[in-house]
């Protein structure tokens, strides 16, 4: 029974849940900002594996363009997140996020 | 076949995952992460989504992870962190119970409404060997017609961020007063 099991959409949606879970707990718990930004990626990952899987469940593409457009704003939030964090780092020799509770600069 | 490609790069997915959760090192963060979005593009694969899993590999794996192990060296943080305090008092378990709860929530919520999606759209072309670039012809069409006014203000987007981050991270004179 289990060898002819396939894998439906619903498998994928799973994972994908149990991913962004997990970035949800990294965000939380990890108070280097480099690692929460990869948390976040974490949890855009999940979502474009959701969009996928339901665009081929439901037939429809769209969800592939909206994968694309995910991309695309990941990759300039990464780009403007990092100039954040380098120009914080500049003046600051520690890593946590606890230490840039202030906004004096 | 399926079922292999399937819980192999779920395993990848899933350990990636939590080996950026649980790594010290921020370098060993960044390669999980790799080995996560590498497991994405093998999904993709599977659900025919060719080009989404070739971008995935070049602006994921290649593009932003290379920008992390960047910032990484830059800032010299690549030391390991120690992850034996909690800052806040109950913050793990706390953390805890809120990600398993939205994952529960959300898995919940996918089994009670898995029947109820059927197809609603024109069909995802499949490639085969006859037709190897069906999948970025179709998404091609979508993105240039129906979404071209889309597209063309991520290109703004990507301008903004571009300048942003030049603006932001150039060292000026005046920066230093603050010190």
């Amino acid at each position: 029974m289990l060898s002819v099991a396939q894998p439906t959409s619903t498998w994928y949606l799973i994972l994908s849940a149990v991913l962004f879970g997990i970035g949800t707990i990294g965000v939380m718990v990890r108070r280097n900002p480099l690692i929460m930004f990869m948390c976040i990626e974490l949890m855009l990952n999940a979502v474009n594996l959701s969009f996928v899987a339901l665009s081929s469940q439901i037939a429809n593409i769209n969800g592939q363009v909206a994968v694309f457009f995910v991309l695309v704003v990941a990759a300039a939030e990464v780009v403007v997140g990092l100039g954040i964090i380098v120009s914080i780092m500049r003046r600051r020799t520690t890593v946590t996020v606890d230490d840039m509770s202030g906004l004096k600069g | 076949m399926e079922l292999f490609v399937f819980v192999v790069a779920a395993a990848m997915v899933l350990a990636g995952a939590v080996g950026v959760v649980t790594r010290s090192n921020p370098v060993h963060a960044a390669m999980s992460l790799v080995l996560t979005l590498f497991g994405i593009a093998v999904m993709f694969v599977a659900h025919n989504a060719h080009f989404l899993a070739a971008v995935q590999v070049i602006v994921y794996a290649g593009a932003i992870v290379v920008l992390f192990l960047f910032v990484i060296m830059l800032l010299g943080v690549d030391k390991a962190e120690d992850l034996s305090v909690e800052p806040i008092t109950n913050q793990r378990p706390l953390a805890a119970i809120i990600g398993v709860g939205i994952s529960a929530i959300v898995i919940a919520a996918i089994i009670s409404s898995r029947a109820g999606l059927g197809a609603s759209g024109q069909g995802v072309n499949q490639t085969t060997v006859d037709s190897p670039d069906a999948n970025i012809r179709q998404l091609a069409r979508v993105i240039f017609s129906d979404n071209v006014f889309a597209f063309e203000i991520t290109s703004v987007l990507l301008l903004v961020a571009v300048i942003g981050t030049v603006v932001m991270a150039r060292k000026t004179k005046s920066v230093g007063t603050g010190k």
